[in-house]
């Protein structure tokens, strides 16, 4: 399935890191940023550059690690970093990948492995961008990662609804009030899924989450070293917009998947297969926490009713007894059940 | 045989001659600038060029990364980010799918990303018409993108490769349209001189982005927050940035003439007929061809009338424009678009040259003409009913308080 000239442009090597205490002692994303306290985006940011190391650049499409990291005279990326535009981020990894590939092809620039990083966030990818993701995701000629970190709001803007923000979550463009108790009534996007099911030529596509930093730095050198365009989507806590003690991030992070609202798989080459936690819940060696666990340590479920937890749980419940693929795919076995036609 | 002479006789026999469109005479430029990343996405008339490009590639006499992006936003930004690694890069659009990437193209001057984009002139449709209107490339107008209009399917692959030196002139480093006018020069045919690549090679340095260049070994930061603590020393150094591209411009044309022996004078404007003329018509692009052949016909009759049309707009030539036209009695300007609303409700290139005259000791009337819309036709009598309101403008010495619309049913 290579394109013949894949083969030719050359892919880093990054080996798996076998524990937190083998990973990268040096930092990329170091002081300089002003992200707020228990931002776990920044977390995000850091351990994505720490596995994939100084041959790397990093492009950010507006969003919270572009305005909270990156002020002028000041910059805590050690690797160039570029910002580009809020629906853009597809385009900019498809971009500066294929300027580095002619370059190099054409011999104006030395053949080197150089590792394509472009992140968004989730109304810059799971909306705006969407439609450029995905046809980055077919170019499979262009080596990149694009890294989509989900901390379903704009909430570098002022905490706005998104297509990932979770049902019934306050937002400043989904309070709550006397008329309307819930206002935002979308369901979260399935992107990953989504971007994975669409694109069966992109070889690698994962959820992550930086509470399992080893997992997490796994799956972006996988991304970076399989070859051809990735996808990673990171489902980050945020302490502003979800109205929570900036202490919880991380355990924020671990309910989300342990509650199965964050199910981590990976599609590698066209097999998934859920990892961590979350493929012990679904062999049943993890029994899931209730949703209730993880809605009410945030302020923006505060106002949900007993009404609104159990329809919260339902849903989710769901999620692990109803789809196709647990966490995955989101459709009834009904077909495989029809009788074919004689 | 002096050195005139034998240099006559080399380009002769070096240059090609072949029919072709000004689409095509575009996408020949691209190969011969050996361009490294070219992005499509369609929409008439300018894909053309798109088209011939990717049959050049096809056929193995051109180079370059091809992505068809799945939007003109997209056709844009990757454009654009591979002329931040260094590669040169070319994309275009025409009509709403310019105005599509309208977020891509005002971001990319302060940028400093010398990349060429081909405009096909085309009406900003709904209503739908896909002819020429010049709108879509003037809503670009005020963001720091150079702008030029070219008449002929030569001067198009001429400026191409022109734009390319300028563009990527490090005193520069801004981007540049190539207005073509849709269909009268997108999809006509005429014979064109095609130079050898050696030639092109020592017109056109490397693209090199020096230290600016996003590259592992050159770990910059690009394009952060600055807000209001820096943002207008920027956009002061990019307004040199288009202060300097004159000057590389003038540059750039000499080392045209010397190389491939094409001499298209003043770099910025076109005189047909100005020497000893009384009253003048100015406007861009394709009108030249009805405009020049009514000016052929009424200096038969007599009438002392010439034309300038405007080649680059941005940078726009005010000194020597200015002073060109404060000779003439009378000066009709002809817009292929329109600026709904502004003063004396003319089109937009009308209110430049009232501006550019504004600074000169003598100012003739300025008569502001809208017309050949949507693609329409300027026809003969449009053009010699242009030139009686010119005359007569001249005549009574006062402007006219309003634009006539020329060809337009009641």
């Amino acid at each position: 399935m290579d394109s013949p000239e894949l083969a030719t442009m050359p892919l880093p090597v990054l080996e798996p890191i076998k524990g937190v205490k083998k990973a990268p002692l040096e930092e990329y994303f170091t002081s300089g940023h002003r992200t707020c306290q228990g931002c776990e985006s920044a977390l995000v940011m850091k351990l994505m550059i720490k596995a994939a190391g100084p041959r790397t650049v990093v492009l950010g499409s507006t969003g919270c690690m572009y305005v909270a990291n990156t002020t002028y005279y000041s910059t805590p990326w050690v690797v160039p970093w570029m910002h580009t535009q809020l629906g853009s981020s597809g385009s900019a990894a498809v971009g500066t990948a294929a300027g580095y590939r002619a370059l190099m092809r054409k011999g104006k620039i030395k053949k080197e492995p150089i590792n394509v990083i472009s992140f968004c966030g989730d109304i810059g990818g799971a909306d705006m961008g969407l439609s450029a993701i995905s046809a980055a995701l077919q170019h499979v000629d262009y080596n990149h990662l694009i890294l989509l970190y989900d901390n379903e709001s704009a909430a570098n803007t002022d905490i706005q609804a998104t297509g990932s923000t979770p049902y019934g979550a306050v937002t400043t463009f989904s309070p709550t009030g006397p008329a309307k108790r819930i206002f935002h009534t979308r369901w979260k996007k399935n992107t990953a899924a989504m971007l994975a099911a669409g694109h069966p030529e992109c070889r690698y596509v994962a959820t992550v989450c930086a509470s399992y930093a080893v997992d997490f730095m796994n799956r972006v050198r996988r991304a970076l070293t399989i070859g051809g365009p990735t996808f990673i989507h990171s489902f980050d806590p945020c302490p502003k917009g979800w109205d929570y003690d900036p202490m919880l991030s991380h355990e924020l992070g671990e309910l989300a998947v342990l509650t199965g609202i964050w199910p981590l798989f990976e599609v590698e080459d066209h097999t998934l297969r859920l990892y961590g936690k979350s493929k012990a819940i679904a062999e049943g060696r993890q029994k899931r926490l209730p949703v209730r666990d993880y809605l009410l340590k945030q302020g923006r479920f505060a106002h949900f009713t007993e009404d609104d937890i159990d329809y919260f749980q339902a849903k989710i419940d769901d999620m692990w007894t109803q789809w196709l693929i647990p966490g995955v795919l989101p459709f009834a076995a009904e077909v495989l059940n029809d009788t074919p036609p004689a | 045989m002096d050195a005139e002479t034998a240099t006559a006789v080399t380009v002769a026999a070096a240059e090609q001659e072949a029919l072709i469109s000004g689409s095509e005479a575009v996408a020949v430029a691209s190969r011969l600038a050996d361009v490294d990343v070219i992005t499509a996405y369609p929409i008439r008339p300018y894909d053309t060029m798109m088209q011939y490009v990717a049959k050049q590639i096809a056929n193995g006499e051109q180079d370059a990364e091809y992505i068809v992006a799945e939007s003109e936003h997209s056709q844009f930004e990757i454009a654009k980010h591979a002329s931040a690694v260094g590669a040169r890069a070319l994309c275009g659009s025409s009509g709403v799918g310019w105005c599509y990437a309208f977020e891509a193209i005002a971001v990319t001057p302060a940028l400093r990303l010398p990349l060429l984009a081909m405009v096909g002139n085309r009406a900003l449709d709904d209503p739908g018409a896909f002819g020429t209107e010049h709108n879509d490339a003037l809503a670009a107008r005020d963001l720091g993108w150079m702008h030029v209009w070219v008449d002929t399917a030569q001067e198009a692959l001429d400026v191409t490769l022109i734009a390319y030196r300028v563009a990527e002139d490090r005193r520069v480093f801004l981007p540049c349209a190539i207005s073509t006018d849709g269909a009268f020069l997108t999809h006509s045919q005429a014979l064109v001189k095609i130079p050898p690549r050696a030639w092109v090679d020592e017109f056109l340095p490397r693209y090199d982005r020096g230290d600016l260049r996003f590259h592992p070994d050159n770990p910059i930061t690009i394009a952060p927050q600055v807000n209001e603590d820096w943002l207008m020393e920027i956009r002061r150094q990019t307004d040199q940035a288009m202060r300097n591209a004159r000057g590389v411009l003038e540059e750039a044309y000499r080392d045209f003439r010397r190389i491939f022996n094409r001499d298209y004078g003043n770099p910025f404007f076109e005189e047909y007929y100005t020497d000893d003329a009384e009253i003048v018509l100015v406007g861009m692009g394709t009108l030249s061809m009805p405009v020049k052949v009514v000016i052929r016909k009424l200096r038969a009759e007599g009438q002392r009338v010439g034309f300038v049309r405007v080649r680059w707009f941005r940078p726009f030539d005010y000194e020597r424009l200015g002073g060109l036209l404060s000779r003439f009695q009378a000066v009709g300007v002809v817009d292929r678009d329109f600026s709904m609303g502004s003063p004396y409700n003319s089109g937009v290139l009308a209110n430049e040259i009232r501006a550019t005259l504004y600074g000169q000791p003598k100012q003739p009337p300025v008569v502001s003409f809208i017309t050949g819309l949507g693609g329409r036709e300027v026809t003969i009598p449009n053009v010699r009913e242009m030139f009686e309101h010119t005359r007569k403008a001249a005549e009574t010495g006062a402007s006219p308080r309003d634009t006539l619309w020329i060809g337009v049913r009641a």
